[in-house]
């Protein structure tokens, strides 16, 4: 296994254009699970492919195990990758798909059966062995994929959105099995994907992407309660955090801190005057939206989300408040997490 | 196929019957009814597959009908009588030594041809996928032979060949590889002649082959080829067992159309040798045409191009098949 290092990692597709990738520094830990999530257009395939050396970088150095690998090939790399569409070979079967890289690496060919017989038991897929890409459902792909991937036991594993092809449903029970897969195999892994909640779920540390460039690098509970940026702040998070310009900054709150006065036991509270204009009931929680009524941010538009909102009404105005540790700062400017401060509310 | 679509407009027209039975009365009823009357009528479906059977009727299967006759008659041009005279024009086709020789050269020509074109255009059409400079312009030149009129390419290859003005003996003079005089005579030395028809057929077919294969190189996804560098493969074992495996049915598209195009045609061999020297370019269609048309022996001449009945019927049934399975996958 080996750890994935880069320095001021940078890609220019076309001269003079803003570069896909800028300047991106990371530094990998043994055995983790790192995500590297954004909106599409943030770079994070780009700079996937660029680790994976299916993209020349323009600047900088990428290293794995602490080796300097820009001049290496792909296949010298050690790396295994998952795309998105899986790129299984159609033409073959799923077992020669899986011995493929023994055969392409010239593993000694006595080892091949058992090798792929252990990949395949251990994402349960054995019985498709014989069958051909085209008559496995999308789910099965995916497996036979990961198989690929394992079969030669890679010093990094890097997945490009492995579950978008997925539907809804599939989508959730696969994540769970990729979960437990990482904490089997144990191996570095880098997975690319544009949906917080897998981000969330699933890393072990976050890489928040905005074009081109690393916004943040956190854990997941980090990046959410203590975002660098309002760019990260809006991200994560569905509905995303509230933020309400005042004078030289920005103020944010997440919509699940923004809740009905009395049932906030902190004594430190931002009591707000909530106008409801809209509620969403979403089975789970309901979704409030209006405006702030009086003092410091009066008229400005807000969100709560709530566990119960049955006794809430379109129209009426409420006591809200927001905890104050619960509060969020960014410069007005630079849009970037400043000190909390003391702001008079009334 | 005629069949398909005039039964599911059958039964859209019947949906549509009831649902206007079923409808207010104040809605137009008139449009559905016309439509109905028009899908129902199969002289609609006759009239437009009608070109079509025509054409087909008219320029291939009269003319082969014809050859069928011919070929067991003793017709000749210039004759109006004509006699059923059974095997005869086969028995007497298979003894001459110039068939014989056609039916070798026929084989030859297409065969060699076709691993040329084969060979060349997949390597070309590899080359012109890559990304580089004038890309475009190269895509373009290589198709030019394939858009030029085929007599003029052939009798500009005529000149480049020919035993006294050839550019080419002319540039093997010049660097000394031969004296003047004693350079090679491409159409006039049997082997050479074949070589000859040969590579300028593989140059006529060349383009052709390469757009078909361009397309299907092009229809790879680029996600597999770049799986396999990552699975560790190189550049021989991505070709051969990913790329070229990928194009199989598509290389087999542009092999068949190459074999008919080939063993079919004569216009190369025509312009260039006429057969010549002594019958050593001498294939199955242009001895059909020498002994039919310019030998006024039709009969003989039908007899011979029956020849090439059952390798056209192979290569169709080929071709079928690569179709049918195209459409399953």
């Amino acid at each position: 296994m080996a750890v994935v290092q880069t320095r001021n990692l940078t890609k220019v597709f076309k001269q003079g254009e803003q570069g896909a990738v800028n300047n991106v520094n990371l530094e990998g830990r043994e055995g983790e699970f790192l995500v590297f999530l954004g909106p599409s257009g943030s770079g994070k395939t780009t700079l996937l492919r660029m680790i994976a050396g299916l993209e020349t970088p323009t600047d900088g150095e990428i290293l794995i195990g602490g080796r300097v690998v820009n001049d290496l090939s792909p296949r010298e790399r050690r790396i295994a990758m998952v795309f998105q569409s899986y790129a299984l070979y159609p033409h073959l079967t799923v077992y020669k798909n899986i011995v493929f890289p023994l055969k392409a690496q010239k593993v000694p060919r006595n080892t091949h059966k058992e090798k792929v017989e252990w990949a395949a038991s251990l994402l349960g897929i054995n019985h498709l062995l014989q069958r051909k890409p085209r008559e496995l459902s999308g789910g099965e792909r995916q497996r036979v994929a990961l198989a690929r991937a394992i079969v030669r036991e890679p010093s990094v594993f890097l997945l490009d959105e492995p579950l978008s092809n997925l539907d809804a449903k599939l989508r959730a029970s696969a994540r769970e099995e990729l979960e437990r897969f990482h904490r089997r195999i144990g191996t570095t892994t880098i997975y690319v994907t544009h949906d917080q909640v897998e981000a969330m779920a699933m890393g072990d540390r976050v890489v928040v992407l905005h074009k081109g460039y690393v916004r943040q690098i956190g854990t997941p509970t980090e990046v959410y309660d203590d975002p660098a940026d309002t760019f990260v702040a809006t991200f994560l998070g569905s509905p995303p955090m509230n933020l309400i310009e005042d004078t030289d900054v920005i103020v944010g709150f997440r919509p699940e801190h923004f809740r009905v006065s009395e049932a906030i036991t902190d004594t430190h509270k931002v009591p707000l005057k909530f106008h409801v204009e809209n509620i969403e009931y979403l089975g789970a929680d309901w979704i409030l939206s209006g405006i702030l009524m009086g003092g410091r941010f009066d008229g400005k538009k807000a969100v709560s989300r709530l566990l119960f909102g049955h006794e809430f009404e379109i129209g009426k105005t409420y006591d809200f408040a927001v905890p104050e540790r619960r509060l969020k700062f960014f410069d007005r400017s630079t849009e970037k997490k400043v000190e909390a401060r003391a702001l008079a509310w009334q | 196929m005629a069949v398909n679509p005039a039964q599911s407009s059958d039964i859209v027209a019947e949906t549509n019957g009831s649902a206007a039975a079923a409808a207010p009365p104040s809605k137009p009823k008139w449009t559905k009814v016309k439509s109905a009357s028009a899908a129902q009528s199969p002289w609609l479906g006759a009239a437009m597959f009608a070109p079509a059977v025509l054409y087909l009727a008219a320029i291939i299967g009269g003319p082969f009908v014809l050859a069928v006759m011919y070929a067991f008659s003793d017709v000749r041009i210039g004759s109006t009588s004509m006699h059923y005279v059974g095997l005869e024009n086969f028995r007497s086709i298979i003894q001459s030594p110039t068939f014989r020789t056609s039916i070798e050269n026929s084989f030859i020509f297409t065969f060699v041809s076709q691993v040329i074109v084969l060979v060349g255009s997949t390597i070309l059409a590899f080359a012109l996928e890559k990304k580089f400079r004038g890309r475009g312009f190269f895509r373009f030149l290589i198709l030019l032979p394939w858009v030029a009129p085929i007599s003029l390419g052939a009798i500009g290859w005529k000149w480049i060949l020919d035993s006294l003005y050839s550019v080419i003996n002319w540039v093997l003079v010049a660097i000394h590889l031969y004296k003047p005089y004693s350079a090679p005579m491409w159409l006039g030395e049997p082997h050479l002649a074949m070589a000859s028809v040969i590579l300028v057929q593989s140059w006529r077919l060349l383009p052709f082959s390469t757009v078909i294969l361009l397309a299907g190189l092009t229809a790879i996804p680029k996600e597999i080829p770049e799986a396999a560098a990552i699975d560790g493969a190189g550049f021989w074992r991505t070709l051969f067992q990913v790329n070229i495996p990928m194009m199989l049915p598509i290389i087999n598209v542009a092999v068949l159309f190459g074999i008919i195009f080939t063993f079919t045609d004569m216009t190369v061999v025509y312009i260039l040798t006429a057969g010549g020297p002594f019958d050593s370019t001498q294939v199955l269609p242009s001895y059909a045409y020498f002994t039919g048309i310019l030998g006024s022996d039709l009969a003989a001449g039908a007899a011979v191009s029956l020849f090439l009945v059952p390798v056209l019927v192979a290569i169709a049934y080929f071709m079928l098949r690569v179709a049918h399975r195209a459409e399953v996958v």
